[in-house]
C-alpha cells in the first residue's frame, strides 16, 4: 500500500462548483483518480461533473464513504473547511490554497488535538501542490505525466521543484512511489517528519528525496529523525544558497529567522544526519540514481 | 507588512500598555506646536521609518526647547535615513513622531513571535533592552527567558507574571508589568501579527512602566480581515519595484545583480537563482509569476525587469504545471511585442506541452537563446552577460 492514497482512495473535492474546483476535479478524474463527489453548501442534492454534490462533508462521507479530500476554497474559509473534514472521518485531507493566515492554521492544528493518532486525519498543505502516486492516484494539481511510477518517495515544499525533480528522475528512467508536496507556509499540516515516517514503514518506496528550502526549523527536525529511526536512504536538496537573510522569498515561510534556517546551515546539519546532499537542484535525480547504485 | 513606530504605539496603548505622551508631525512649526502641547522641558524627535537602528543614524535627536524640536523636524524631514537594516539606498522621512522624554531607570526587551517549532506564540524577554534581539542572543544569552503561549487559551495571568518576576521587576510594579506583557500578546493574537517587538520595554525614574520603541509586523494573508490595520501600510518605505510586483500579484525581492529572473514557483526561483551563482553569475531579482502563470502575468513580469537598469540578460524559466507551456510562450510573444528587451534574453520551457511552446517561440522570430534544462539556462545566461 502507497502512503496517503492509492486506486481505492474515494476522493471528494471540496469546493467543487468552483471554477478551480471544477477545473482540477476534471485533471483529477482524467488522470484516473477515483473522484466520487464533492461539497459546495447550499448546492446539495445537485450533479456536477455527473458526480454528486453534497451541502457538507458529513454527508458526502455517510453517502460515499469518502475518505479523501482536497480544498479549493477561498483562503478566508480554508480552516474551516480543513476542520470539517478532519471531523467528518476524512483520512488525508490536500489544501492547495495560497494565502491562509498563519494563526488560523495554528487553529486548524490545535482543533486537530482532539483526536487519537488513529482516527487522525492528516492534513498536507496548504499553498502545495498536492499528493500523486503515480499510475494510481492523483489528489493534486500537479502534470501527472511528469510523474513515471517507482519506488522514490519525494516530499517538497516548493511545487515547481518537485515537478523539476520528477521531471530529472523520468529523464533517468527512476519512477517515483508518491510525491508529497507539504507546501510554502510557515505552518503547514504535515511536516518532512510527519511524511518521511510514513516512507520508512511503506514497502512500495526504497529511498526519499526531499525537497526543502530556506526558512524554518522542519529540515533539521526530519534530519534529527531520520538519524535516530530511518534505516532507508535520503537524499536532500535545500534550495535558496543564494537568498538574502530576512526578506520573504515567495514561499510565506521561506525566510531565514534563526540560526539552522539559511540554506548552508540546513546542508551542514542534514550532512551530520547522514543524509545525501544534492549539491544544486540540476543534479537532484543524478543524486538519486547514485545513491541507488550503492543500495 | 511592517508600520511605523508611532502606529505600533497607538495599537499597543488600545490594548493597555503605556506609552510616553507624543504626536506625529509633517512640518517644523507643527512640531513646535506638538512640542509645548505635550509640555515639559525635553523631547525626542523621531524619524518614522520602516527600520531599526535608527539612533545610530541619526534620525533620533533630544531637544530642550519647542525650538530645537523645529530645527531637529527640518533637519530630518525629507532626509533618507542609511541605517544597517535599510541598504545602501536608505529610507525616506516623511512623518516625524514629537515625543516626551523618559527618565530611564531600566531598559528591558521584549518580543513576540510565532515559534515554527512548537506552532505556538512565544514571547521573548531579556534584561538587556535597547540591544536587538540578534546581539542579546550572541553577547548576553543568559539574560534571555522565553514562554510559550497555547493559542487556544491564550495567555494567562502566571506566565506574564513569570516573565516579570524573571525580569527582575520589583514587586510593586509586577501587576503593572503583567498586564503590560498581555496587552501585547491581546495585540499579537488579535490583530493577526507576525512579530511585536518593544525594545527597549523601560521602568521610568517615576515608577512606570513604558513601551518606548516598538515595532509590529502583520501577516499579508490576513489583511483581508484587519482592514484597519491595512491602511497603516505605507508603501514611501517600500521598494517601489517591489510595490510594482505586489500589487500586480507577483512576488519580487530585489537583488544587486544583474541577470534579471522570470520564473514560475518560489522553490523553482530560488533553485534557478542557486544554479546562476553556481555558473558564476548574480541575480538581479527573485520574481516568482506564481504557478498560474498567465500571459498577463508574464507581460507584467516582463515591464517588472526590464524597469531595473541593472539587468543586463533576462532568465525565464517555467516548469509548466497546471498552464502549459504553449500558453506561456504566446504570453512571452505577447509581452515581447509591447516591451522593448534589449539585453539577451534566454529561455528554458518545461513540462505540460514544452515541444508546442518551443515551436511557437522559434516561429515568432524573437531574439531569444533557447535552453533544456536548469543548468542549460543558468550557464547560457552567465555566458550571454559575458559576451
Amino acid at each position: 500500500m502507497t502512503v496517503l492514497i492509492d486506486k481505492n482512495s474515494k476522493i471528494i473535492i471540496q469546493g467543487f462548483t468552483g471554477k478551480m474546483g471544477t477545473f482540477h476535479a476534471d485533471e483529477m478524474i482524467k488522470y484516473g483518480s477515483n473522484v466520487i463527489g464533492g461539497v459546495t453548501p447550499g448546492k446539495g442534492g445537485s450533479k456536477h461533473l455527473n458526480l454528486p454534490v453534497f451541502n457538507t462533508v458529513k454527508d458526502a462521507v455517510s453517502a460515499t464513504g469518502a475518505d479523501a479530500s482536497i480544498l479549493f476554497v477561498p483562503p478566508a474559509f480554508a480552516a474551516d473547511s480543513a476542520m470539517e473534514a478532519a471531523d467528518a472521518g476524512i483520512k488525508t485531507c490536500v489544501a492547495i490554497v495560497d494565502g491562509i493566515p498563519s494563526h488560523d492554521m495554528i487553529r486548524i492544528k490545535r482543533y486537530m488535538r482532539r483526536y487519537t493518532k488513529s482516527s487522525k486525519m492528516t492534513l498536507v498543505g496548504p499553498n502545495c501542490a498536492g499528493i500523486i502516486s503515480p499510475g494510481k492516484s492523483m489528489l493534486g494539481i500537479m502534470p501527472g505525466h511528469i510523474y513515471k511510477e517507482g519506488r522514490i518517495g519525494i516530499i517538497s515544499r516548493s511545487g515547481t521543484l518537485g515537478y523539476e525533480a520528477a521531471q530529472q528522475l523520468k529523464n533517468l528512467n527512476i519512477g517515483i512511489s508518491t510525491s508529497v508536496g507539504i507546501g510554502g507556509d510557515p505552518i503547514n499540516g504535515s511536516s518532512f517528519r510527519d511524511i518521511i515516517e510514513k516512507f520508512e514503514t511503506d514497502d512500495e518506496t526504497d529511498a526519499i528525496l526531499m525537497i526543502g528550502e530556506i526558512g524554518g526549523p522542519q529540515e533539521v527536525a526530519a534530519g534529527e529523525f531520520a538519524k535516530e529511526n530511518m534505516k532507508k536512504p535520503i537524499i536532500a536538496y535545500i534550495a535558496g544558497l543564494t537568498a538574502p537573510k530576512g526578506r520573504v522569498m515567495g514561499h510565506a515561510g521561506a525566510i531565514v529567522s534563526a540560526y539552522g534556517e539559511s540554506a548552508i546551515e540546513k546542508v551542514e546539519i542534514l550532512k551530520e544526519c547522514g543524509i545525501t546532499i544534492s549539491k544544486n537542484p540540476s543534479v537532484m535525480g543524478d543524486t538519486v540514481k547514485s545513491v541507488l547504485e550503492k543500495m | 507588512m511592517d508600520i511605523h513606530e508611532y502606529q505600533a504605539k497607538k495599537i499597543l496603548s488600545d490594548f493597555g500598555v503605556t506609552i510616553p505622551r507624543g504626536g506625529i508631525v509633517y512640518s517644523p512649526e507643527n512640531a513646535e506646536n506638538k512640542a509645548r502641547e505635550i509640555g515639559g522641558s525635553k523631547w525626542v524627535v523621531k524619524a518614522q521609518i520602516h527600520s531599526g537602528a535608527r539612533g545610530k543614524a541619526g534620525g533620533i535627536i533630544v531637544c530642550d526647547s519647542p525650538l530645537e524640536v523645529a530645527q531637529a523636524t527640518d533637519k530630518l524631514l525629507g532626509k533618507k535615513l542609511v541605517t544597517n537594516q535599510t541598504g545602501p539606498e536608505g529610507k525616506i522621512v516623511n512623518r516625524i513622531y514629537i515625543e516626551e522624554a523618559t527618565d530611564i531607570e531600566r531598559e528591558l526587551y521584549l518580543g513576540l513571535v510565532f515559534d515554527r517549532s512548537s506552532e505556538s506564540i512565544m514571547v521573548v524577554a531579556s534584561t538587556e533592552g535597547g540591544m536587538s534581539v540578534e546581539e542579546i542572543s550572541k553577547e548576553k544569552p543568559e539574560t534571555i527567558i522565553r514562554s510559550k503561549i497555547e493559542v487556544a487559551v491564550g495567555m494567562q495571568n502566571f506566565q506574564a507574571r513569570e516573565l516579570a518576576f524573571g525580569l527582575g521587576i520589583e514587586p510593586d510594579l509586577i501587576r503593572r508589568a503583567s498586564e503590560t506583557i498581555i496587552g501585547c500578546y491581546k495585540a499579537f493574537s488579535e490583530l493577526d501579527a507576525t512579530m511585536v517587538e518593544v525594545n527597549p520595554l523601560v521602568i521610568s525614574k517615576q515608577k512606570q512602566i513604558l513601551a518606548l520603541d516598538c515595532k509590529m509586523s502583520f501577516d499579508n494573508n490576513a489583511m483581508f480581515r484587519r482592514n484597519q490595520v491595512s491602511e497603516l501600510r505605507d508603501k514611501t518605505q517600500e521598494d517601489s519595484k517591489e510595490v510594482f510586483a505586489s500589487d500586480r500579484g507577483l512576488n519580487y525581492v530585489s537583488l544587486d545583480g544583474n541577470i534579471g529572473n522570470i520564473i514560475n514557483g518560489a522553490g523553482l526561483a530560488m533553485a534557478s537563482m542557486d544554479m546562476i551563482k553556481l555558473a558564476g553569475g548574480s541575480p538581479a531579482n527573485f520574481l516568482d509569476v506564481g504557478g498560474g502563470a498567465t500571459p498577463e502575468k508574464i507581460v507584467k513580469a516582463f515591464k517588472l525587469v526590464t524597469m531595473d537598469e541593472k539587468v543586463k540578460v533576462i532568465l525565464v524559466n517555467i516548469f509548466a504545471g497546471i498552464n502549459r507551456c504553449d500558453w506561456v510562450a504566446e504570453g512571452i510573444v505577447e509581452a515581447l511585442k509591447k516591451i522593448e528587451v534589449n539585453v539577451p534574453l534566454v529561455i528554458r520551457l518545461a513540462g505540460t506541452n514544452v515541444e508546442k511552446g518551443n515551436q511557437i517561440l522559434k516561429e515568432s522570430k524573437i531574439n531569444y537563446i533557447e535552453a533544456n534544462t536548469l543548468e542549460d539556462a543558468a550557464n547560457k545566461a552567465v555566458a550571454a552577460l559575458n559576451k
